[in-house]
C-alpha cells in the first residue's frame, strides 16, 4: 500500500516541478519567475523526502534541510534585488 | 508494520502529492501574480508538510528510529513560506506600481499610497552611495525603465 502511495506522490511532485518550470519559462514578470523558482525548491524538498521513504534511509534529510534554508535565502535575495537594486546595502 | 499505521502513511502521502500538484496547477492556471501566490504558499507548503508527517510516522514504524530532521524542515518551511510570499508580493507591488512589466489582470495601477506619517515607505528610502534605487513618486515623475532594474 505504501509503495503505491509513494509512486503516486512521486508522480504528482514530478508533474508539479514540470508545471513550475513552465511558469518559470513563461514568466511574464520577474515576480512570477521568483515564485516559480521558490515552488521548485519546495517541490525538490518533497521529492527528496519521498526518496528517503522509498530508500528507507535518512541520509538525505540533511540535503532537504540545506535546500530549505538556501531556497528561502535565495528567494529573499532575489526579491531584495528586484526591490532595491542591491542585496546588502 | 501495523495495517492501520500503513494506511495512515499511505493516506498522508496521497494527500501530500495531491496538494503539491494542486498548488503547482494553480501557479500555472491563475491569471495574475497576486492570485498565483496562493497556490505555492498554501497548497504546496501543506503538501510538503503532509509528506514530512508521513515520513515522521514511517521511520519509527519501520524500526529505523526517529530523527528530528523532518520536524526541523517542517518548522523551517512553515516559518519561511509566508515571509518569502510577503517579499514577492512587495516587490511585485513595487514593480507594477511603477509600470514595470505591467499585467492588467492584477488590478494594480498605482504604487503604495502615501503613509500619512512623517516618513515615506522604507522601500523608497534613499540607500547608501552607489546603490541604484527607485525614488518616491511623491516628488518625482514616474521614471522611464532603462536598465531592467526596479
Amino acid at each position: 500500500m505504501i509503495s503505491t502511495a509513494l509512486f503516486f506522490a512521486i508522480a504528482c511532485v514530478t508533474v508539479s516541478i514540470l508545471l513550475s518550470l513552465a511558469r518559470l519559462l513563461l514568466g511574464p514578470s520577474s515576480g512570477d519567475r521568483i515564485l516559480a523558482l521558490d515552488t521548485m525548491v519546495i517541490n525538490a524538498i518533497a521529492l527528496i523526502i519521498l526518496f528517503c521513504i522509498q530508500e528507507r534511509s535518512d541520509t538525505y534529510f540533511e540535503a532537504a534541510l540545506l535546500l530549505a534554508m538556501v531556497g528561502f535565502v535565495s528567494t529573499v535575495a532575489y526579491c531584495k534585488f528586484v526591490l532595491r537594486g542591491d542585496i546588502v546595502e | 508494520m501495523n495495517p492501520l499505521i500503513e494506511g495512515i502513511i499511505a493516506g498522508l502521502l496521497v494527500l501530500g502529492g495531491s496538494f503539491t500538484l494542486i498548488g503547482s496547477w494553480g501557479l500555472v492556471r491563475l491569471p495574475s501574480l497576486m492570485t498565483r501566490l496562493h497556490g505555492p504558499t498554501k497548497a504546496t507548503t501543506l503538501g510538503v508538510g503532509s509528506c514530512l508527517v508521513a515520513s515522521m510516522i514511517f521511520f519509527p514504524a519501520a524500526g529505523l528510529g526517529f530523527t528530528a530532521h523532518e520536524l526541523m524542515i517542517t518548522l523551517f518551511l512553515f516559518i519561511t513560506a509566508p515571509i518569502s510570499a510577503h517579499m514577492i508580493a512587495k516587490s511585485h507591488i513595487h514593480r507594477q506600481g511603477h509600470r514595470l512589466d505591467p499585467n492588467p489582470a492584477d488590478g494594480i495601477r498605482e504604487a503604495l499610497p502615501p503613509t500619512g506619517g512623517p516618513t515615506d515607505w522604507a522601500t523608497y528610502w534613499q540607500g547608501g552611495e552607489g546603490t541604484p534605487l527607485v525614488v518616491s513618486d511623491a516628488d518625482q515623475p514616474p521614471r522611464e525603465q532603462s536598465d531592467g532594474r526596479g
